[in-house]
Formats: structure tokens, sequence, C-alpha cells
């Protein structure tokens, strides 16, 4: 092959293909990242609707929000913020006491065997909730539940629940089962 | 390198474009890293609500959504009025007609992938719960019990 002379070649047409490409991806381009509050919901089972009956009323938190967004936790009007407190006492009743949810003995990794507790959140909304203040008392309650695990997590294995591996997280996950259900809703407030 | 030429007859020196590729490349791969292909055209106003608990949706080829919202401008509220309507794909949608998109969703999948499959909820937050809670009635129905209510992701909840 006969030795080219290397040449320069103009750089300045690979700046317009560069751009045009560029144009391209700012046009295509959409920053956000999806982040949601992920839930699972029990399958559709028209004969057997909630089996509530059987469950203690001990054992149950129950969210109401009415169609004005004003919110009721067991049978106490509250403000959004306070719900993530009483929750948490709720979830971890530390004095088993007798009003707060019942525990029952399992055997977890790590752990060993602890008291578990059957503890269930019930939340229940009317069809006139507007759909924001649904999702404050949700994120709420989530929140209150990554906290016990955040506490549990830096107790047992001195890190914050996210920096630790998979194995561990589940186990925690057992430790402090999140229940939370969604209730079919009740239309009393009217719309 | 070589010596650009002067054009006028002495005067300022033409700056070198030389490097002109180099940014615009760089900025170029940023964006193709950072994109992510737009599919739908919002047909509705939609103001996702705030949470501090959020998580991100991992693998978007498992994920369906379902946009909820008032109809955006006035020529689709003159269309459709102004009540908070369901929005698939491209299209305005009735409550019975999620499930028949579940099921389409559902046959784009991998086989192994399909109980994996998460519906993303895209609601604005006035909408009133009611309508909400029908699409959620019909996705039971469709066996779609994975979902996720998209939100933004903020420091604290007012």
């Amino acid at each position: 092959m006969p030795k080219r002379p290397t040449g320069e070649f103009s750089a300045a047409t690979m700046a317009d293909i560069a751009f045009l490409l560029l144009i391209f991806f700012l046009v295509a381009t959409t920053m956000d990242i999806d982040t949601g509050l992920s839930r699972q919901m029990p399958p559709y089972n028209p004969d057997q609707e909630e089996s509530k009956d059987q469950i203690k009323e001990r054992n149950v938190y129950v969210v109401l929000i009415n169609s004005s967004d004003q919110i009721l936790v067991e049978g106490i009007p509250m403000n959004v913020h306070k719900i993530k407190e009483d929750a948490k006492k709720f979830i971890v009743n530390p004095l088993n006491k007798d009003n707060l949810p019942e525990k029952r003995p399992t055997e977890i990794d790590y752990f060993g065997e602890v008291m578990v507790s059957k503890g269930i959140i019930s939340l229940q909304n009317d069809r006139g909730t507007s759909y924001g203040m649904y999702i404050k008392v949700q994120n709420e309650l989530i929140a209150a539940y990554n906290e016990v695990r955040g506490e549990v997590a830096m107790q047992k294995f001195g890190r914050h629940f996210n920096d630790l591996p998979k194995e561990k997280q589940d186990a925690i996950k057992k430790y402090y089962p999140q229940i939370i259900s969604e209730a079919e809703p009740k239309n009393i407030g009217g719309n | 390198m070589a010596k650009f030429e002067r054009k006028g007859k002495g005067g300022i020196p033409q700056i070198s474009t030389a490097s002109l590729p180099d940014i615009v490349f760089m900025l170029l791969f940023f964006f193709m890293v950072s994109t992510v292909m737009r599919e739908t055209t919002l047909k509705i106003e939609q103001h996702l609500p705030g949470a501090t608990e959020v998580k991100k949706l991992e693998r978007k080829s498992l994920v369906s959504y379902i946009n909820i919202g008032k109809p955006k401008g006035a020529t689709f509220q003159a269309m459709y009025g102004t009540e908070p309507r369901i929005q698939l794909n491209d299209a305005f949608a009735k409550v019975a007609d999620i499930r028949d998109y579940v099921f389409a969703e559902r046959e784009k999948m991998d086989e192994k992938e399909r109980p994996l499959m998460t519906v993303s909820l895209k609601v604005d937050d006035k909408t009133k719960m009611g309508i909400v809670v029908d699409v959620k009635q019909e996705l039971r129905k469709a066996s779609a019990l994975k979902i996720n209510y998209s939100t933004r992701k903020v420091e604290a909840i007012e």
C-alpha cells in the first residue's frame, strides 16, 4: 500500500456532525427518572371480600381519609405530619401493650427467634379524597416502616438499611413486615 | 497543526475551531447517556404528587403507564371536558379499556418476565380517588397486581 501523506483533515465538519447529533438528543431527551411508591395489590376475588372479622382489632391500625382530606387514625383526628410517629409506635410496640398488636415468635436469619408483630395497617379512603393527600399518607406510612427498619439495621449491623446486602435487608424486612392494606373505598362523604 | 490562513489583512487572528468538536462531543455523550426516549405525548395535565420515600423504577421494559388527569389545554377540554380522564399510550380511554391495555402490554413482554410486570400510575395530585380506585380494581381484575404510584422526589412533604 502506498504510504499516504499524513495530511490533516478538516475538523470543522466533525463539529457539524456532532452538533446534528447533539440537537437530536437534546430534542428527544427527557431528564426525569421515574420514581414512585411501589405497592402490591391483593388478587381480585369477588366471593371472598375482606376477611377482617378474623383479625383482632388490636392488630389493625385504621387510617381513614374522608372526602375533605381529613384524616382519622384509630378514631382520632390527626395531622398528616403526626402519622409517622404514631404508626411507628404501632409497628414496634416496644412495651408489648395490650392495645397494640400481638407478636408471634418467628425464626429469621441473622436474628434467630424473635417476636414479630402481627400488625396490619389498613388505609381507607373515600372516592372524594384527593390523590395528593392519599399519596402523602401512604408516604408517611412507608416512612414509618423505613425508619424502624433503619433503626434496627443500625442496631444490629451498624449500617444504614440501604447499604446492607440483600440477604440482610430481607431479614430486616421479615423482622418488620410491611403490610399496608388498601381497602376499597367507601362513598360516605359524597362527591 | 496546520496554520490557519488568515482571511483579513492582518488584524485579529481567527480562533482555532479544532477544540469545538471535543466540546460538542462531550455534550453529546452527556445527553446520550442521560437520555430517555419520550414515548407518548401527554394530553392531560399532570403534576405528580411529591413523596420522600420514593424508589426508582428499575427496568423500563417491564413498566406500563397509565396517566390520569384533567385534559390539557382548551382544545382537549372542549372535546373531553374538564373532569379527570385516563390516557393510555396516546389516546384517551375509559376504565373498561384498561383490561385490554394490560393484556396487550403483557403480550408484548417476554413470557418469563410477565409476572414482573409493573403498572405505573401517573396521576395528577388534584384528581379525586374515585377514578384511581376504579382503575385499581380494573387492574386487579386483569391480575396486574404490582403497581407503582409515580411521584416526584421531594425533601419533605408539605
